[in-house]
This record gives structure tokens, C-alpha cells and sequence, in this order.
């Protein structure tokens, strides 16, 4: 039955298959380090550019060259597009668009307004954060908060064609960035929170038809696995994968929801992404008919699927049963590596669980899987044993599970904290180094899961905690750090008073940037991590950092505007466990650093 | 349109929750009584208690439970504000329970030049409409002083009372 399902689909989607390919363009513009068209630089997710002007010996110089105020106060994730003489730059809900012209500091071109019911505002867990629109053949494709997915002239800003994701009414919302794969563009979906079931839709780009849906869980034929041939750590999944590991039929409001990055790899022809926590936040609430553990797949796993019929090749779940919102939806990064002297063409991924994993591209094999904070204390490591039976899964540390400390009781001191020891801020990779840079979060909790209810649109979460900054170290709330994937080490770690809630950028002259929530962009040696240069943008970074080139100079631009998560959840200051009872210590309130306001800051040499 | 929709809301919310609060006067929060592990102040207002050794009622504390699982992805931790809503702690400083329960029933949206926020209608939520007065009253013991940052140390023992209303609100307990 299944098996008819998904002949269908690869049927409509090879009638729908026209000769021009986006990807040929996005290719085409992307390898052009003067240009920055895609949110993560192009297909690998790296974010790195070849651009040089700007080294580790003149960096201390940069000035600031023009500046570009949104208009809008939420807070502002990802980065502008530059392709050509013209700069896109996105804002939060109400998700304004604008095309800026480079020959004229950033004279407005056009500005795109949606309109968009107010009524989604409040369905979005944790602020209007949208982490930009995408480029491919001469079009913007721009995802709003409340679903509409829309393709504007990239000259003038005229409409194309639009077409609604999702129902905001049930939860369903957009925060993510999309990714133009051939004739297609890939979209994701959010609202975990919010009991929404997960999914990622491929449109056609040049009429906005819907040509085939994944989701993360249910039926076969729904998620698009093929039982035989989808492999997960090396064996094929199986009929029912997802179905067998949920009760009843809490898969239909179970979450795992496609909010983060999309990178694609045209060798394999294959989409990677990860999906988010399973709903409620009460592990109680979903375990097995046995009352114990049961894994909710696909939540919380990278699955990697044809771009053309959305089929998995195949998936690896990195949290089963998840029991402290560690969604698995940070950025796929696609880099070829030597791990253990062979050359291997790998996918990196920096979870929220705290675990840094590399696996093979092709075949989903597992080859690393290390802490990237030392303080992670929730698992005690990923059994590599294939011949075990708990091969590929993280072992429990019994003491921070709070499924068996159980409902209606506190699980203290859990590392990391649920927005994880990284979000996701993507990080940034240097084929020079071969080292990754990750931007992290230093911040552990209390977990304390109940019953709750579930309501159509309204939040369901399930679980009360409080977050600190990891005890015993630096006293900070994040870190920045340089990552070996190979080895699975930590080459050096920065601190940060905050977590760091900023995309990196490395470039070719051997620097990196990345943004801080007090508003500091910072350049930071890419060999030891020493910072080379800082600048206090008008707010809070939680955008990504990108570098362009104009009329022969390099650029650096990042938007700043506090808010999202870390706006919500470290505005007052966080409490200091170990001072008693609810003593705000010696940690900073982000209020006293930074307030609202979205605004634009480009640098270059003078 | 939005005046007639917040007042057909009201009443369902004031059915819903058959509240002897919504008819008091005024606030007084000096004075206070228990009813069955419930404090009410003089004026009708349900109220928080903390013993002299730190101990809160049962109500406080499951509002502190129910406040950072509904509300704090908005609000902050503790009900401090963040960068996305308003700080609670201010907010029920002059803010009576029958106010608190209409808007958290049937939401607020302010437009205004610079920013466009809104509050859903929380009424149809169970986890939020039937914990109403223990959000509220641990808000009042945050923004009285009383309750500091944090989890409660130590928390009363849940009453029969409670334990009853909750099986009753959810309808399925």
C-alpha cells in the first residue's frame, strides 16, 4: 500500500521536473564570494567566504560604512542576501521586505509589506524571529510568520505566485529561512509547542504546486520512508518505523516540527534537516503502553531525503524519547574531512542535546559523537559498538532524566538547559582549518514535567524549569568555540558573558566573526580564537554575520535587533542556584546591556 | 466588533470559572483568611501566604509551575518581563483579579507606531483557565516582594480542594 504511495509520488514529481534547475543558478551565484545568496552562503551550509580584504592583520580597522534601520523591534535572526548591486534585508514579523540598492548606500529599491493577521503573533513560541528569505533565478522566495510561502520579482518586488504552508490557528507557523533546490523550494514548518505535526513541503519554484510532503511522523506513506530501503545506522528501517514508537495516537499532535536549516548535496541529490522535541514536554505523557521509554521517531533525528520525491535515503535519531526539549533541528553542515585517515564526505551537526556529531553524508553512518561543552552532564555518551544493541543511542544518565525522576517532581541541575548547548545560531566551517565555529549556550536547568492538556492552537507544553549558568566554570552563560569533527575535540573555547545567539562567518583571511547579545560584532583569530576586533551595534546580535564585496571592496553586515529566546529567556537575568533561594548572584540582566530595535551595521576598511 | 467579542468572552469566562472574586470592590492585601489551604484577601481577592519559614501555599506554588510552562515564553522567567512581553510582576502590582482573568481569557492586542503585540484568549487553554487564580496569586507573592526569584523552597501540601477543582475543570481526571 505504502509502497503504491510512494511510486505516486515519484511519478508526479518526475511529471513536474522542468529542464531549468534552479540549483544550476543557486550554484552559479553562490560559488561568486562577492555575493551572498543563500542564508548560509550555498548548499553546505559552511558559511564561509573566500573574500580576503579583510585579514587578521587589518581587521582591527574596520569602520563602520553605512547603516539601515528596520523599522521593526522583534528580534531580528538571520542575515541579509546580496545578489548583484541589490541587498535584501528581512525583518521579524511583520515580516517586511527590502531590496537596497549598493550603488547608492542602501537607497530603498522596493519594500514588500505582507499582510498578515495579527492572530499569529501570539502562536509563536518564543517571539516573530524569521531567519530570512532565499535566492534562486532572478527570484526572492520569502516564508512569513503565518505560513505564506511567496516568490517576489527579485528586480521589482512583484508578487509571483504565493501559496499557503500551513494553519496558523492549529499552531502552525514559520520562522525558517527556505532552500531553492532544482525546481523545487523546500520549506519547513514550526510549532512544536503548540502539538503541531511536524512536516517539510517541496513547491514547485515557478508555480508555487505543492509537489511532495514529508513528515516527521505517522504512516509510511506520510513521512515518505521506504521500509526496505530508508536506512537508519546502517539497516533499513522498516514497516512502521514511526508508528511503533508512539501510544495511541499521540503521533497526530506529537511535534517534531522542521524549523531550523536546510543544506542539500547535488552528488546524492539528497536535503538534510533535522526535526524538533516531541510534544508535550511531559515524557510521561508519551511513554509506551508499557510506561516506559519509547523512542517518537522521527522526532529529533537528521533525515536525509531525495530532493526530488522527498523519499528518505536515510535517518538517525540523536535524542529518543526525549525528556528536556532537545530539538534536533540545528543546521546540517556538509564538509569533506579525513576522519581516522580516510577522506570522508560528512554532515556535521551541533545538537541541542550537546553532542557534536559527524556522519557519513552518503550513508548515514555514525562516526563522532562528542560533548562540544564539557558540562553536558544528561548523558553519559553514545554507545559506537555496532555490534551492541544500544548502538547509536545516547545512554541516560539517571539522575537527569526527568522521566524517571517523574512527573510532579524537580530534576535538578540538568546540562544543558532546553534551549540547549547550542540553538539554532549556525555555526561556521574553514576548509583552511578544518575546524568548525560554534557559537554556544553555557546554561543548565531544573525540569520539573506535568500533565497538561492539549487545546487546538493553544500551548502545550507540559513542564515548568529554571535556567543557570553552568555551575563550576566560568561564571558566563555562553561560549565560543572551534571544534576538531574529526577528532571530536574542542581546539579552543572562548567565553562569553552571554550565550552566543549569533550565526558565525569564517573567512578566508583567517578570521572569524560572530555577534553577541550585549550587541558586540567580533572578529576572533580562527587559529587560537584571540579577538582581533569588536564594535557595539545598536542592540542585541541574534542575527548571522555575512561578508559581501562591492565595487572591489569586501564587506562585513550583521543584523542586530535582542529578542527570540534569548531575548525571553535572559532579559531579566537568569537565578544563581547555588546563592539560596532565587538570588539573582553575580549574573547580568540583558536589559541592563541592550534594548529593542532592529537596525543594520556594515563595516569595512577605510 | 472587538468590544462585543471581549464582553461575549467575559461572561463564558466568568461561567467558566464561577469566580466569587469578580464582585469585589477593592484591593486589600494586607488583610487576608484561609478557606481549606486557600488564602483570600478582605476584599475577595484570592491571595498568596508564606510562613515564617519560608513555606508557601499550595496555590502559590502551582502557579510558579503553571506560570513557567504557559506563560514565561512570553512573559520571562519569574514574571520579569522579556524582550517579547510585559513584566507581570509590575503589572499585578494594580491589577485586580478580575481584570488579570478577563484579559488572560480573552487576550489583548496593542497596536500602537512602534510595535504591534498580542496576548491570545487563553479561556479555551485547561492548563492555563483552570490554574487562573494560582498564576495570579503567584504573581502577587512575586510582586508583593514576598517570593523571590526562583522556585519556592518549600511549598504546603496540596489540599483535597485543589486536587477536586483541578479533576473537575479537566473534566477527565
Amino acid at each position: 500500500m505504502h509502497r503504491h504511495a510512494l511510486a505516486s509520488a515519484s511519478l508526479a514529481a518526475f511529471a513536474f521536473a522542468t529542464p531549468a534547475m534552479a540549483n544550476e543558478d543557486v550554484l552559479q551565484q553562490s560559488a561568486r564570494p562577492e555575493q551572498w545568496v543563500l542564508q548560509t552562503g550555498n548548499y553546505t551550509n559552511q558559511r564561509y567566504s573566500k573574500l580576503a580584504q579583510i585579514n587578521r592583520d587589518n581587521v582591527k580597522n574596520l569602520k563602520v560604512a553605512w547603516t539601515f534601520s528596520t523599522g521593526v523591534l522583534r528580534g531580528h535572526e538571520g542575515a541579509p542576501l546580496v545578489v548583484g548591486n541589490i541587498m535584501y534585508v528581512h525583518t521579524p514579523f511583520p515580516n517586511t521586505l527590502y531590496a537596497l540598492d549598493l550603488n547608492e548606500d542602501g537607497k530603498i529599491l522596493w519594500k514588500y509589506e505582507p499582510k498578515q493577521n495579527p492572530d499569529v503573533i501570539p502562536v509563536m513560541c518564543c517571539d516573530t524571529v524569521y531567519r530570512g528569505p532565499a535566492y534562486a533565478d532572478g527570484t526572492i522566495y520569502h516564508h512569513q510568520a503565518d505560513t505564506t510561502l511567496v516568490a517576489l520579482d527579485a528586480k521589482t518586488g512583484k508578487e509571483k505566485w504565493k501559496v499557503v504552508n500551513g494553519d496558523p490557528k492549529k499552531g502552525e507557523t514559520n520562522t525558517a529561512t527556505v532552500l531553492p533546490v532544482k525546481d523545487k523550494v523546500i520549506v519547513g514548518i514550526s510549532g512544536a509547542e503548540f502539538g503541531v505535526r511536524g512536516h517539510v513541503t517541496a513547491y514547485d519554484s515557478k508555480t508555487g504546486k505543492q509537489v511532495w510532503r514529508a513528515y516527521s511522523l505517522g504512516p509510511d506513506n506520510e513521512i515518505l520512508f521506504d521500509p526496505d530501503k530508508t536506512m537508519s545506522l546502517g539497516k533499513p528501517v522498516g514497516k512502521d518505523s514511526s508508528l511503533k514508537t508512539w501510544t495511541g495516537e499521540q503521533w497526530k499532535i506529537g511535534g517534531g516540527t522542521a524549523w531550523g536549516w536546510f543544506s542539500y548535496d547535488q552528488e546524492t541529490n539528497l536535503v538534510f534537516y533535522g526535526t524538533a522535541n516531541p510534544s508535550t514536554w511531559n515524557p510521561a505523557q508519551r511513554a509506551g503502553a508499557d510506561g516506559k521509554p519509547i523512542d517518537q521517531k522521527w522526532t529529533m533525528a537528521i533525515i536525509a531525503r531525495d530532493a526530488d520525491t522527498g523519499v528518505a535515503k536515510w535517518a538517525y535519531q540523536m535524542t529518543p524519547f526525549d525528556e528536556w526539549d532537545y530539538d534536533g533541528v540545528n543546521e546540517m553542515i556538509l564538509a569533506d574531512i579525513t576522519v581516522q585517515g580516510q577522506p570522508r564526505k560528512v554532515l556535521v551537526h551541533f545538537d541541542r542535546n550537546g553532542l557534536g556529531y559527524t556522519l557519513d553524508r552518503v550513508t548515514g553512518e555514525l562516526l563522532v559523537a562528542n560533548k562540544f561543552d564539557p558540562k553536558v552532564n544528561w548523558t553519559s555518551g553514545v554507545v559506537m559498538d555496532k555490534n551492541s544493541p544500544q548502538y547509536g543511542r545516547p545512554q541516560v544518565v539517571k539522575e537527569y532524566s526527568t522521566f524517571q525522576t517523574g512527573q510532579d517532581k524537580n530534576t535538578k541541575g540538568v546540562c544543558p538547559a532546553a534551549l540547549g548547548s547550542k540553538d539554532q545560531q549556525p555555526a561556521a566551517f574553514s576548509p583552511s582549518t578544518n575546524l568548525f565555529y560554534v557559537p554556544t549556550n553555557h546554561v543548565c536547568m531544573d525540569y520539573e514535567p506535568f500533565r497538561v492538556s492539549y487545546t487546538a492552537g493553544q500551548p502545550y507544553v507540559g513542564a515548568t524549569l529554571s535556567m543557570f549558568a553552568a555551575p563550576g566554570s566560568h561564571g558566563g552563560m555562553g561560549n565560543f568555540i572551534a571544534w576538531d569533527a574529526a577528532q571530536g575535540k574542542i581546539a579552543w573555547s572562548k567565553p562569553e558573558k552571554f550565550s552566543v545567539w549569533s550565526g558565525a562567518l569564517a573567512t578566508a583571511g583567517g578570521i572569524v566573526f560572530y555577534g553577541t547579545l550585549e550587541g558586540y560584532i567580533k572578529a576572533v583569530d580562527e587559529k587560537d580564537g584571540t579577538e582581533l576586533f569588536k564594535f557595539k551595534t545598536p542592540s542585541g546580535i541574534i542575527g548571522n554575520v555575512m561578508t559581501y564585496s562591492h565595487n572591489g571592496k569586501q564587506y562585513v553586515a550583521v543584523l542586530s535587533g535582542v529578542g527570540g529566546w534569548a531575548g525571553i529567556g535572559l532579559a531579566a537575568g537568569l537565578t544563581n542556584p547555588n546563592d539560596g533561594l532565587g538570588a539573582v548572584g553575580g549574573y547580568a540582566g540583558l536589559r541592563d546591556y541592550t534594548a529593542l530595535g532592529g537596525s543594520l551595521t556594515v563595516l569595512t576598511l577605510p | 466588533m472587538k468590544r462585543a467579542g471581549f464582553a461575549s468572552a467575559m461572561v463564558g469566562a466568568i461561567v467558566l470559572l464561577s469566580s466569587p472574586y469578580a464582585m469585589a470592590e477593592t484591593a486589600n492585601t494586607t488583610e487576608k483568611k484561609e478557606i481549606a489551604g486557600k488564602w483570600v484577601t478582605a476584599a475577595g481577592d484570592p491571595t498568596y501566604n508564606i510562613a515564617s519559614d519560608g513555606t508557601v501555599d499550595w496555590y502559590t506554588f502551582s502557579g510558579f509551575r503553571r506560570y513557567h510552562s504557559e506563560c514565561h515564553t512570553c512573559h520571562g522567567p519569574d514574571g520579569e518581563g522579556s524582550s517579547y512581553a510585559p513584566g507581570l510582576v509590575e503589572s499585578v502590582k494594580t491589577m485586580r483579579y478580575a481584570d488579570f482573568m478577563l484579559i488572560v481569557a480573552t487576550g489583548r492586542e496593542v497596536v500602537r507606531a512602534d510595535k504591534q503585540s498580542k496576548m491570545p484568549a487563553l479561556g479555551d487553554n485547561a492548563n492555563v483557565r483552570c490554574y487562573l487564580e494560582d498564576i495570579y496569586v503567584y504573581l502577587k507573592a512575586r510582586a508583593d516582594g514576598g517570593l523571590p526569584r526562583g522556585r519556592p523552597a518549600k511549598r504546603a501540601d496540596k489540599p483535597e480542594a485543589a486536587e477536586k477543582q483541578e479533576k473537575e475543570c479537566f473534566g477527565d481526571r
